[in-house]
């Protein structure tokens, strides 16, 4: 009896889900510019997935070479080639690895630690929620970037110390934004109705309350990955990210200073990488914001 | 009135406090040994041993956070591990540059971006608001230090009408300024037509056009002075990424501020130098968030009956 | 004959949104003499506010479109006057009170200068010192005591904001009133102070008043006229006897009265009228009562009725062009 009243309730929050997922594909699909923005992430990522297949990783993109250094955009090297020798092509190809992949483990690891901490704070409330959420303030009181350079400064610069600095500085937003995705939802009926079935609390976060508030949430990690991207290229550039040999658009920025009056290539192609990048998020995250509620578009 | 000024400065204790704990914790972090970056390599154990014993770093961690905590308090926020001078002063004479900067940012960013917001707010839809929907969007996509290098490629290589590096004149200052208020600007640019959009649906505005009462007037002294307060909460909370962005903006300009400083530090493991910078910051953006308040009291006067109450 | 005041001619006003368009009034003809109270009474959805509106040409920019039709106040064209023309006019030669107290007044200005904006604007030469007298004059014309004139609205009652706004509205002595259900969101007892002040007013300043309710009760204690609109049309017009005296009356009209709970009488249901508004955008044809009248004839569903006057009650129904009893 019991199971058949929690696979109705199941049924019914599926259903409902169905049709909702139904019109917000929808709505998004009628929003050009998401659209857009999808397309261009998804050539990104199959560019940085098949990077090895475009260029090779040793031979332009890493080994230097004197003899053909700062050479304008021409056949041989699409967008010329840097104060090394090394064909920027190339590195732009590899910085996109290092990007996404970076800025993907960073929102997937801080989103799961941010999510933990924002359910339980949601769902328990009362002081469990009050020191949680405290916590989480102080840590938002310092700014995000600053946050990721003091630890970086305690750690040391490399890609994984960045993962982790970038990764600890997004946690209290995704904590935030879990918590009141939750507070939302965790009055309303269906949950009264399984928790009056007796069932289990975790079972009823995992199983009817994230399914439901993943909308915002999944909006926020988009529009904190193009943050994230933006910081990684920051934190490099300064020489605290991602160290050199290895491609990165920030990093390629680091010493243009000095040679871009006579290659401005140089300066100019990073970044407008960088720009693609940010930019596809955030169409798409605010395409799926609009999407999933079209009435706060005004 | 005072009396919620006080309650709230009190307020701001606790929460320094956690980030200086914060921020503590993950200095203990660091591998390697203090000491041993002062002396240098070639030290003899027994300097090591004893430095370490005069830095008090043999001590319980809770001990030594609370021996910090209680020196910053005199002001002494321990002497730099690189040039051996005591943290706050350098600090104190490099912070004033950085807070230059960022107001100025702030400054442009309102200046331009309320009048854009409002007027894209008003003409919704047209190819004005179009247009000011897609110039925030690649203004918040754009890396603030791509956007300065191509500016100085722009002002001072190609038309040298702005200097590049430095802060002599406020020459130097245009640039720099403008580029950290890239981000910014999209924010209040948002910000401002979102809340001007829903203040126009307002009642009251109905009624001021009932009065007779003319396009501009209504949406300035009726409509505009209601949005106020949630922009100006915006800009206020803007304040602190801009110190952020600072950093990364004076490294462009070669500006000796705070965050030329907060970088160098990082690199060569400086640790009570990045510390009092984090510091330094923290306290600014709590002034700031105070004074934001108390503006608050002064634009609505339900606020302010609120805060009377108290 | 009095010249009237107002005239509205054959006036039809739409919503044009993407996904349709509203026929919000359709037809409507109304007048009203100096001095004089109309109430409009009518379901929500009737077109009443959207007339109102269209008075003072203060409908929803783009959205809402006045198509046809024509609107005399005080010898003014007004479908043909500039907007400068009419920024002259509201508040001046006419003024509008709307539904809702609570959010009508801007939280942020104190409640002496929202009435001293009124004035204004509309008299540039009156100096600091002669307007500020005038304030103090209204508040106290509208039971508001002087000293509160430098208070934000968050400090008045709901009952006590109406009176600000009706303040704001009479404060240049306007020929014409527009009142969008001024008392359904205020309590009964309340409604009762409301309603006799500004009967009171009316009388002193001699101000013609249009009073827009879907309250009977409110019609019998305060109006002159009462005009009864379904659909964007007016379907009955006529004195306080002529409606609740006589006998003749349009099926709606009937159906309005008699779905008022009785006091006096015990019953077990209430008296609804069947069916629902029609959908403004696909309005039935012929008369837009048929789908929901008892006494439907053949002629209703394909033909518009006429209106029929006889001395000062006209109906728009086929029933009494029949009958031409009535």
């Amino acid at each position: 009896m019991e199971k058949d009243i929690n696979n109705i309730d199941k049924s019914k929050a599926k259903i409902k889900k169905r049709s909702q997922l139904k019109s917000i594909v929808y709505r998004y699909k009628k929003n050009k510019l998401a659209i857009l923005g999808a397309v261009i992430f998804i050539v990104l990522i199959i560019i940085s997935i098949s990077a090895d297949l475009i260029v090779d990783f040793e031979k332009d993109a890493v080994a230097q070479n004197m003899k053909e250094r700062l050479m304008t955009p021409n056949e041989d090297h699409i967008f010329g080639t840097d104060q090394y020798g090394r064909d920027i092509f190339a590195r732009i190809i590899f910085g996109s690895r290092v990007s996404l992949f970076v800025g993907l483990i960073t929102i997937a690891i801080s989103l799961t630690f941010g999510s933990l901490i924002g359910a339980t704070a949601g769902y328990y409330g009362g002081k469990t929620d009050d020191i949680l959420m405290r916590i989480m303030d102080i840590f938002l009181a310092i700014p995000s970037l600053l946050l990721a350079i003091s630890i970086v400064a305690a750690l040391g610069p490399g890609m994984i110390n960045l993962l982790i600095a970038l990764s600890v500085s997004q946690v209290p937003r995704f904590a935030r934004i879990v918590r009141s995705s939750i507070l939302s939802i965790k009055d309303q009926e269906f949950i009264e109705a399984a928790k009056a079935c007796g069932t289990k609390n975790s079972r009823i976060i995992l199983k009817h309350i994230l399914p439901n508030a993943m909308g915002p949430i999944i909006v926020q990690a988009t529009l904190n990955m193009a943050s994230t991207i933006l910081n990684i290229a920051a934190l490099s550039f300064i020489g605290l990210g991602i160290q050199p040999p290895t491609p990165e658009w920030g990093s390629m920025l680091s010493d243009v200073k000095t040679q871009m009056r006579y290659y401005p290539y140089l300066a100019i192609i990073p970044g407008i990488a960088i720009i693609i990048a940010v930019m596809s998020l955030n169409l798409i995250g605010d395409g799926l914001r609009d999407a999933l509620d079209p009435k706060l578009k005004n | 009135m005072l009396r919620y000024l006080l309650r709230r400065t009190f307020q701001m204790i606790p929460v320094l406090l956690g980030i200086s704990f914060i921020i503590f914790s993950i200095m203990a972090f660091t591998p390697g040994d203090p000491a041993k970056l002062i002396l240098g390599e070639n030290a003899t154990v027994e300097a090591v041993t004893e430095l370490r014993e005069e830095m008090g770093l043999n001590e319980n961690f809770f001990v030594r956070y609370f021996k910090y905590v209680l020196d910053a308090l005199k002001g002494d926020f321990g002497v730099s591990y690189r040039n051996k001078i005591p943290v706050f002063d350098e600090l104190f004479s490099r912070f004033p540059t950085t807070l230059k900067l960022t107001f100025w940012a702030i400054f442009i960013s309102v200046i331009i971006g309320i009048p854009v917001g409002i007027i894209s707010a008003v003409k919704q839809y047209t190819i004005i608001d179009n247009s000011s929907l897609v110039i925030t969007l690649i203004l918040t996509s754009i890396p603030g230090f791509w956007l300065g290098l191509m500016l100085i490629m722009l002002f001072s290589l190609k038309l040298g009408w702005l200097p590049a590096t430095g802060i002599d004149t406020w020459k130097h200052f245009v640039l720099p300024s403008v580029t950290l208020a890239g981000s910014c600007m999209a924010t209040v640019i948002r910000m401002t037509r979102s809340t001007m959009l829903e203040v126009i649906r307002q009642d009251y505005i109905r009624t001021a056009r009932a009065k007779g009462a003319d396009e501009k007037r209504v949406i300035l002294k009726h409509g505009f002075k209601n949005a106020l307060l949630p922009i100006i909460t915006v800009v206020g909370l803007t304040f602190g990424l801009q110190l952020g962005g600072a950093i990364i903006t004076e490294s462009v300009f070669a500006i000796p501020g705070l965050g030329t400083l907060m970088v160098t530090s990082v690199r060569m493991k400086d640790i009570p130098m990045v510390m009092a910078s984090v510091l330094f910051i923290a306290f600014a953006i709590g002034i700031i968030n105070l004074i934001v308040d108390i503006l608050y009291a002064f634009i609505d006067p339900r606020v302010k009956a609120q805060y009377e109450k108290k | 004959m009095a010249e009237k005041l107002l005239k509205i001619d054959d006036l039809r006003v739409v919503y044009r949104t993407d996904e349709a368009t509203v026929k919000a009034v359709n037809g409507l003809n109304l007048s009203i003499d100096k001095g004089e109270t109309l109430g409009l009474v009518g379901e929500t959805g009737a077109g009443k506010t959207t007339t109102a509106l269209s008075i003072l040409r203060l409908l929803p920019e783009k959205i809402g479109i006045i198509e046809s039709g024509n609107i005399q106040l005080d010898g003014i064209d007004i479908l043909k006057a500039t907007e400068a023309d009419m920024r002259l006019l509201r508040g001046n030669t006419m003024s509008m009170i709307f539904q809702d107290p609570m959010t009508s007044l801007n939280p942020i200005m104190k409640i002496g200068e929202q009435i001293g904006e009124v004035l204004e604007l509309h008299n540039p030469e009156m100096d600091e010192n002669t307007r500020d007298e005038k304030v103090n004059e209204i508040l106290q014309l509208v039971g508001l005591p002087v000293e509160r004139k430098s208070d934000y609205p968050h400090q008045f009652s709901g009952g006590m904001k109406q009176r600000v706004i009706i303040a704001i509205a009479l404060a240049c002595e306007p020929k014409l009133l527009l009142a969008d259900e001024p008392t359904t969101a205020l309590d009964v007892t309340i409604q009762a102070q409301v309603l006799s002040m500004m009967r009171e007013l009316k009388q002193k300043l001699g101000t013609a008043m249009i009073l827009i309710t879907h309250d009977l009760g409110v019609v019998a204690q305060t109006c002159d006229k009462v005009a009864i609109m379904y659909a964007g049309e007016i379907v009955e017009l006529g004195t306080i006897k002529d409606i609740f005296e006589s006998d003749a009356h349009h099926p709606y009209t009937i159906g309005l009265f008699g779905s008022i709970p009785d006091l006096t009488k015990t019953t077990k249901r209430l008296n609804p009228i069947k069916g629902l508004m029609p959908d403004p955008t696909n309005l039935p044809a012929g008369c837009k009562f048929h789908p929901r009248c008892d006494n439907c004839l053949e002629i209703c569903k394909t033909q518009e009725p006429k209106s029929i006057l006889k001395n000062t009650h006209m109906i728009k129904c086929h029933l009494y062009i029949q009958d031409k009893q009535m």
